[in-house]
């Protein structure tokens, strides 16, 4: 198990379900036990006392329960598929099985590296940093609008420091949710007070020893002592650079996650797989991908006279300002979209997408239960019509006249 | 089989609804409420994949 993070964990507990009796070793790069991600952009940086990390697993049930052999700070080198040998550091170990979970690393821009003051957000120590940061800063220029930068912003305004986001595409969320809805949710960044300006890039970072401004490609000057880059993340796959192993967008798996090496398996940000309810290869980025890869990987990998393929329908959430987003499906490409509860300039919607003559998406602020219940409709591969009419019956027996369905297309 | 909901730590993302409708539903104030509080052996390994899934690591699964 090379990869000491979310997909990892999963898929040791899933192999030993399972049933598999052999030795494991987990090799992490990162110096600390898996730890949980999502609340490093969240409490880790609101809270009024530095907060622990979340641990993935209690390090006694990994070590006595599990029985593995645990190697921290130990990055994978180099692969040997014909071999069965993996490297970590200067060592080789063979193995059986192998599953990667290798995970990604944050884009940056030019210039990041010489200043103080302009970090990305991964790690552990990337979040104390930033928290710690925010002690002091008064002025965040976050660079990309997406859900970590969107999340920073929204902690550092709650920790009163004045924000403004820079966004190079002409609205924020595009892919995820599309043009409509990228529109509203960066409604919710005017009215907690964080400035976005889109359709703009940053050109460079201002400042001597420590950042002082942000230049934007327009020429505007934005004073900034902090700033969070939030553009994307790419995956660790340089080190299978001539293992042979097919890599594309990622390390590129079959439908029960096998990558082109036999007995070698990939899981979570790492990893692109053809999605059976997309029926399209895709990468995605995802708390759930993680974790049900890593399982799936696990599973696939303890018993791979068995292995099943992997389908999900993508699900993933991101707190703004104290408020659930929710997006489960995929808005890409919607011939439609359509608010079924709640409010649209309000604290609480939820609109549907359409493809063809499926439900395709559902996108929610603040509506958590109905969520779950769209998550299986999803599932489902629910009509359109189907679902329209499960959104009226909640409609109809919600006493709440902002529930009413409305047509946005 | 006994669950127990860490409410403090629910969040209500209902991947435990998903896993074992029969015993957890979300409800309409966002944290998970237990349909039943003796589920039937029957429904140990959906429980179990709940209790594994949960993503605030919610749910404690005793006896």
């Amino acid at each position: 198990m090379v990869g000491g993070s979310l997909a990892g964990v999963r898929a040791i507990e899933s192999a030993r379900r399972e049933g598999f009796t052999g030795r494991i070793t987990l090799a992490g790069a990162e110096e600390h036990l898996p730890y949980d991600r999502p609340p490093l952009s969240k409490e880790f940086l609101t809270a009024d006392e530095l907060p622990p990390p979340v641990p993935l697993c209690d390090p006694a049930t990994l070590r006595e329960r599990l029985h593995v052999d645990v190697r921290l700070g130990v990055a994978a080198t180099a692969l040997d598929p014909a071999g069965h040998t993996v490297w970590l550091g200067p060592d080789p170990l063979p193995y059986t099985r192998l599953v990667v979970a290798t995970g990604a690393t944050p884009r940056t821009l030019p210039g990041a590296n010489s200043l103080a003051g302009v970090c990305t957000l991964r790690t552990l120590e990337d979040a104390r940093h930033i928290r710690a940061a925010l002690g002091t800063s008064t002025r965040l220029v976050v660079v990309g609008a997406g859900f970590i930068g969107s999340e920073v912003a929204s902690s550092a305004r709650q920790r009163g420091a004045s924000v403004t986001i820079i966004e190079a595409l002409p609205g924020p969320l595009r892919q995820p949710v599309g043009e409509e809805m990228g529109g509203v949710l960066s409604g919710l960044h005017a009215r907690h007070g964080t400035e976005l300006r889109c359709g703009v890039a940053v050109e460079h970072f201002e400042g001597s020893g420590r950042v002082e401004a942000v230049r934007l490609a327009d020429g505007t000057r934005i004073e900034a002592d902090l700033v969070v880059v939030g553009i994307g993340v790419t995956p660790n796959t340089g080190w299978l650079a001539g293992s042979g192993i097919a890599l594309g967008d990622g390390v590129e798996c079959d439908e029960t996650l096998q990558t082109s090496a036999p007995g070698v398996y990939a899981a979570g940000d790492v990893a692109s797989w053809p999605n059976p309810v997309a029926g399209a290869r895709m990468r995605l980025e995802h708390w759930t991908i993680a974790a049900e890869q890593g399982g799936a990987a696990g599973r696939n990998a303890a018993d791979p006279a068995g292995a099943r393929p992997y389908a999900t329908v993508p699900y993933f959430w991101s707190d703004w300002y104290g408020k659930r987003i929710q997006l489960a499906g995929i808005a890409a490409n919607a011939d439609e979209v359509t608010t079924v509860a709640g409010n649209l300039d309000g604290d609480s919607f939820l609109v549907l997408y359409r493809w063809r003559d499926r439900l395709a998406a559902a996108l929610g602020l603040e509506q958590r239960a109905q969520m779950v219940r769209y998550r299986l409709l999803l599932s489902k591969n629910t009509s359109w019509s189907d679902a329209m009419d499960y959104a009226r019956s909640r409609a109809a027996a919600t006493p709440d006249p902002a529930a009413a369905a409305t047509h946005a297309t | 089989m006994r669950i127990n909901v860490d409410t403090a730590r629910c969040s209500g993302h209902g991947v435990c609804q998903l896993a074992a409708p029969e015993v957890f539903e979300v409800g309409d104030d966002s944290v998970v409420h237990l349909l039943t509080d003796h589920p039937g052996d029957e429904l140990r390994s959906a429980v179990e994949d709940a209790v594994a899934e949960c993503p605030e690591q919610a749910l404690r699964l005793e006896g």
